[in-house]
């Protein structure tokens, strides 16, 4: 909402600095104080001098390029010594006459755009300044000609300020309106918040109720299909006027501060109507009398009835649309937009007001059904004060006889059957201990008061009677929350509250940092990615078969699909960096995953009220109406796995750095990791490893199918790792008991062993451990050979095996009886031979 | 080997003098054992006349006997000073032949980088288990009833179109990302009950365009505080402490009066700090105030009984003013240079 300064200042008393920033900033001030937001300062972007003058002749002089400009002579008041001071300028429009007044912008002045005006040579002559129309002056976007006040009803004196005559020097504050505060979009709701907020004294514009005429046109209101139980109008004001001359100009106050108010002027009526609705608030729609047929029926749509919307689209009606009709049928949809059929044009003598109160549900579906949120249904779906209607018709059609000629005509109706707002019991003490402040028992009768209540004594406490502006006000904390913001929120003091002794983070919670913790210190680095994915990405490592979760109003058409794998995030994240030249990169994703399942039709047909808990089967059928969202974390590596410095050697980062991270987090969980070869489609046939834990499927690492990384434009060698965190956890308790730490010497044995080199060696060295017992206490990898003097299709690996009993010193041949036994373990599973 | 001299103080003199000269003379350990053996081993003129000592008559046993012992005695002396300085001087060499360029040595390991986003709701989360509240979570594809309904926004009311809601397709069946973590306040209030004192940081969802202001995917801290007797002044003072313990104790906070479905009174939240990049001045930060009764009631509490306030602030606008970002995009890109300026800072 935007408040011209000079508008405000009708209702309330508003300080004038002289400076109207100054004082724009004042009035935001007040205005946030009492729960507006702070928006812009908007004024018209000129300065002077600009003033009153009167062409004293001109001569008409033809160009070359077929233009012709004329030569003018214009007097803009007098020198010190008496003499006239005259200024030729170089005009080309044709509209004016001699003797005719306009508005000069002389030499120093800038005009919106910015446009400075300065003593310029142009067509031959000294053009000393300019005329100018009311486009240039920011008034509008009328361009036939320059400004010719005698058009506007005005005959000043020469020389006088064409700034302040036009009201070109006001300016408008904006402030953001919630939508509980429908009242506020308009001067009267601004000018009573901001004596609210300073304590100066309030006229309010609908105060006066002139009720002129009675029941002359015919109004009859009939839905049968109320929504939600609402009945759809309960106030249809109308008034006539006849005889107006619709083509009258719009004089320059109300054009300056509809434009400073962000509504462009279209024609003297339209401006009439849209200047009352930004002072009271109230909605106008004019009709143009003579093309009404019959009486004005306000009913809901029927199926395939349409209507040629002001804006000239033909619009097909819902069934739930409220719609003013005539004999004709629809002429409007209610509160949205009128139609074009029985629109005011120039022509126009005769106008029909209406001023009507409908269902904000109402409207705002409309609105939201024909994408049609116009200034109108924005204030009806925020809810407009029912009694204002009459004080609204009144005020249009005593400016329509004012500016526009005509008179007021018998013939007229009201049909107001609005609901009183509810009276609401507050009790003594209530306000005080919900906000924490000991008000005294005026400042709440009296903040009531102010904001429009009736407050009457009522039982241990008060009965309050809402005003009729305010549907918002419904229960004791809302009542509370005006109490507070008209005494001011800075009373409220500042106190610790005491909670129970807390059990400080979950386990889950402390994982996830931990996890984060790691990966970071092992040189990974966090990134967070939309979760927004093409379908196409999902099935990379999903498969194409797997079920997924849709977006129905995506930003992004080609990114739809919510993430099932943290992969597809962290491949993009890669390439920005990568195209970038940061081309070593180890990084790491903690987030969640959607993951729906085959068959199961997620969400639900019908969502309960929110007045009261669900019936436990309803609240288990909301719990499980959403798919699976676990914590995953992935990772990826790609370049060089070290950074390059004297005396390293680059090293490419792949899947070791993939099953380094992996153990990593493991190790924060306490579990150990299991490696299987495996299979995905989007990983190298030969570098994909899965992760387990005993026999449960915790993850994948392995490398990129390098045509995967190259169409991404990255490397060749990409390493990745994903696991499911919260599956992890369920595997894991956490729980750590300590084992004895034996002091006794260790017995150390080297072991190679020859097997196909199909065999993995991790499965090996399971055997060895299975088969060495409690004896073995590790068992490392610590060589691969292949090659001369072994069996084409064979390899021979060798663990470095470390020996030790908790309750004795260790001779060579328990150990070595110990090794036998893991090697006859290793021969039974794998054929494991003795390497010679 | 020499013949055998009579033990004379000359002869023990010149095989001490010869000695002595050797071990000075040895540049290195090698070159000293070599005169250690040549003058102090068994074949040694020092040995000879030592072992002649057998025969000597046994009146002159006493007097070359001790002019042998002491001539041995200086010549071990000998050594072991020379083997020391040696010693030394041979590991200074070493030492130096070990000098690197200290600031040549090169980095083992990339340096890793929390992203300053979580950190920074770590951090703020951890203020709030200070004050004995936990933290809660909830899922970011939500059900609309948890999102809206059981937060008394009206299916009509305008509030609802305020939300740029990402809906689940079709959209017939009512789920949404979650458009703030309020959700997560009711689930807690259903499912831990009352007294309740939980934060719920999390992603949060609207249908912004990215731009340098907004992103469609960002996140939030919302608390809640449900006891009873508990007043606006307790939401002052938790805000206020949030505040200092945030960004130290010369921050302020102020409350203006606003408007949200799930509470009333209702507050914006501006901070204010005496360091903040370009001055001290007042920020909006997020928005608070006393949870609507109707909110209690859709998780079945009683609110005659128990009341309390709420609030929430955007991550990203935090991490904003108090580190100086200057564009959103940085915050979500993923460019690992923005993380690793903040490293592992905490």
């Amino acid at each position: 909402m935007r408040v011209p300064l000079s508008w405000l200042r009708e209702f309330v008393e508003v300080p004038a600095s002289g400076d109207p920033m100054e004082d724009a900033a004042h009035v935001h001030a007040a205005l946030v104080r009492v729960g507006l937001e702070e928006e812009e300062v908007h004024g018209v972007p000129l300065t002077g001098p600009i003033v009153v003058g009167e062409v004293l002749e001109y001569v008409e002089e033809p160009q070359s390029n077929g233009k012709t400009i004329r030569w003018c002579q214009v007097r803009t008041g007098t020198l010190p010594d008496g003499e006239p001071e005259v200024h030729g300028i170089v005009c080309g429009a044709p509209n004016f006459h001699v003797g005719d007044k306009v508005v000069v912008s002389l030499p120093g002045s800038v005009l919106p755009g910015p446009f400075p005006i300065s003593a310029r040579k142009t067509y031959g002559h000294v053009s000393d300044g300019m005329i100018a129309s009311a486009r240039e002056l920011g008034l509008g976007d009328e361009h036939d000609g320059i400004l010719r006040l005698a058009e506007l009803d005005l005959d000043p004196e020469v020389g006088t300020d064409a700034i302040a005559l036009l009201g070109l020097d006001d300016v408008a504050v904006e402030v953001n309106v919630t939508p509980d505060r429908g009242y506020t979009l308009s001067l009267r709701g601004i000018a009573r918040e901001y004596a609210n907020s300073t304590g100066v004294a309030f006229r309010d514009p609908a105060s006066s109720r002139e009720i002129g005429v009675g029941e002359g046109f015919a109004v009859t209101i009939d839905d049968d299909a109320p929504i939600r139980g609402r009945r759809g109008c309960d106030v249809f004001v109308t008034r006539a006027v006849r005889g107006i001359d619709a083509t009258r100009p719009t004089p320059p106050w109300m054009v300056a501060r509809l434009t400073l108010a962000g509504i462009r002027s279209i024609s003297l009526p339209v401006d009439i109507t849209n200047y009352v609705m930004l002072e009271l608030g109230q909605p106008i729609h004019a009709y143009d009398l003579a093309r009404l047929h019959g009486g004005i029926t306000v009913r809901r749509a029927r199926a395939g009835e349409t209507l040629v919307t002001l804006d000239d689209q033909s619009r097909t009606l819902d069934p739930e649309d409220l719609l003013i009709t005539d004999d004709s049928g629809p002429i409007g949809i209610a509160g949205v937009m009128g139609g074009a059929s029985t629109e005011v044009s120039d022509e126009t003598t005769d106008v029909l007001i209406e001023a009507a109160n409908f269902d904000p549900v109402s409207i705002a579906r409309s609105a939201r059904r024909h994408k049609l949120p116009s200034e109108a249904s924005k204030r009806f779906a925020r809810g407009v004060d029912p009694l204002v209607a009459e004080a609204a018709a009144q005020r249009v059609i005593d400016l329509l006889v004012e500016l526009a000629g005509g008179t007021i005509v018998d013939l007229g109706s009201a049909w107001i059957e609005a609901l009183r707002p509810a009276t609401i019991d507050l009790a003594e003490g209530y306000v005080d201990g919900l906000v924490g402040v000991d008000f005294s028992l005026d400042e709440i009768t009296d903040s009531l008061a102010a904001v429009g209540c009736a407050v009457t004594p009522g039982e241990d406490g008060w009965r309050v009677t809402p005003p009729s502006w305010r549907p918002d006000l419904i229960d004791a904390p809302s009542l509370a929350e005006e109490v507070a913001r008209i005494v001011g929120y800075d009373r409220i003091p500042a106190q610790l509250p005491v909670a129970p002794p807390g059990r400080g983070l979950s386990r889950g919670q402390r994982v996830r940092r931990a996890v984060a913790d790691a990966l970071a210190a092992a040189g990974l680095t966090e990134v967070l990615a939309y979760p927004f994915v093409a379908e196409s990405d999902n099935a990379l490592f999903e498969g194409a078969d797997h079920p997924q979760m849709r977006l129905a109003n995506a930003l992004d058409a080609e990114n739809a699909l919510l993430r099932a794998t943290l992969l597809p995030g962290l491949l993009q994240i890669a390439h920005r960096n990568v195209s970038r030249g940061l081309t070593d990169l180890a990084l790491f994703e903690i987030g969640t995953v959607f993951l729906p399942e085959r068959g199961v039709d997620y969400g639900v047909s019908e969502v309960p009220l929110g007045t009261a808990r669900p019936e436990p089967t309803v609240l288990r059928e909301l719990e499980q109406s959403i798919p699976h969202q676990p914590w995953y974390v992935s990772a990826l590596m790609l370049g060089d796995r070290r950074p390059r410095g004297v005396g390293q050697s680059p090293e490419k980062a792949g899947l070791a750095d993939a099953l380094d991270a992996a153990h990593r987090v493991a190790a924060v969980l306490g579990v150990t990791l299991t490696v299987e070869t495996s299979s995905n489609p989007a990983l190298h046939p030969g570098r994909t490893a899965l992760l387990l834990v005993g026999d449960d499927r915790v993850g994948i690492a392995g490398e990129l199918l390098p045509a995967v990384a190259l169409e991404r434009d990255l490397p060749r060698q990409v390493g990745v790792l994903e696991l499911d965190l919260d599956r992890l956890l369920s595997l894991s308790t956490g729980e750590v008991t300590a084992g004895t730490i034996a002091g006794y010497p260790a017995a150390t044995q080297d072991l190679s062993v020859v097997v196909p080199v199909t065999t993995p060696a991790g499965a090996v060295r399971t055997a060895l451990l299975d088969g060495a017992g409690d004896l073995l206490e590790e068992a490392v990898l610590v060589d691969d050979y292949r090659g001369e003097g072994l069996e084409p299709g064979t390899k021979s690996i060798t663990f470095s095996l470390r020996f030790r009993a908790t309750d004795r010193t260790l001779t060579a041949a328990e150990a070595t009886e110990a090794k036998t036994a893991g090697l006859a373990v290793a021969t039974e599973r794998f054929g494991a031979q003795l390497r010679a | 080997m020499s013949e055998p001299r009579e033990i004379t103080e000359p002869a023990v003199d010149s095989a001490v003098d010869a000695a002595l000269a050797a071990f000075a003379a040895a540049a290195d350990t090698a070159a000293l054992k070599v005169a250690k053996a040549a003058h102090a081993g068994e074949s040694s003129p020092l040995a000879a006349l030592n072992a002649q000592l057998r025969d000597v008559p046994a009146e002159q046993k006493a007097e070359l006997g001790k002019l042998v012992g002491q001539a041995r005695g200086r010549v071990a002396q000998a050594i072991s000073a020379r083997e020391g300085e040696l010693a030394v001087a041979e590991e200074q060499a070493r030492l130096a032949a070990e000098t690197l360029d200290v600031t040549a040595v090169p980095a083992l390991r990339a340096r890793g980088a929390r992203h300053p986003l979580t950190a920074l709701m770590e951090q703020m989360s951890d203020i709030f288990i200070g004050m004995g509240w936990e933290v809660a979570e909830g899922p970011e594809l939500e059900n609309e009833w948890f999102n809206f309904d059981a937060l008394n926004f009206d299916p009509d009311h305008p509030a609802r179109a305020m939300q740029d809601t990402f809906f689940i397709d079709p959209v017939e069946r009512h789920l949404v990302l979650r458009t703030h973590t309020s959700p997560v306040q009711v689930r807690s209030l259903l499912d831990r009950g009352v007294p309740l004192y939980v934060v719920a940081p999390g992603r949060v969802f609207r249908t912004d365009e990215l731009d340098a202001t907004h992103t469609p995917v960002f996140h939030q801290l919302e608390g809640i505080a449900i006891d009873k007797g508990l007043t606006m002044g307790h939401l002052r003072g938790t805000l206020e402490h949030l505040a200092r313990a945030l960004f130290g104790e010369g921050a302020r906070i102020r409350l203006r009066p606003s408007y949200f479905p799930f509470t009333e009174p209702s507050a914006e939240l501006d901070v204010w700090h005496p360091t903040f990049k370009d001055g001290a001045r007042w920020i909006e930060w997020g928005g608070c105030g006393m949870v609507n009764p109707n909110v209690l009631r859709a998780a079945g509490i009683d609110p005659d009984e128990y009341q309390g306030f709420a609030f929430g602030m955007g991550i990203e606008r935090t991490l904003m003013f108090r580190n100086d970002v200057k564009d959103m995009r940085d915050m979500v890109e993923g460019d690992i240079r923005f993380s690793q300026q903040f490293g592992m800072v905490v």
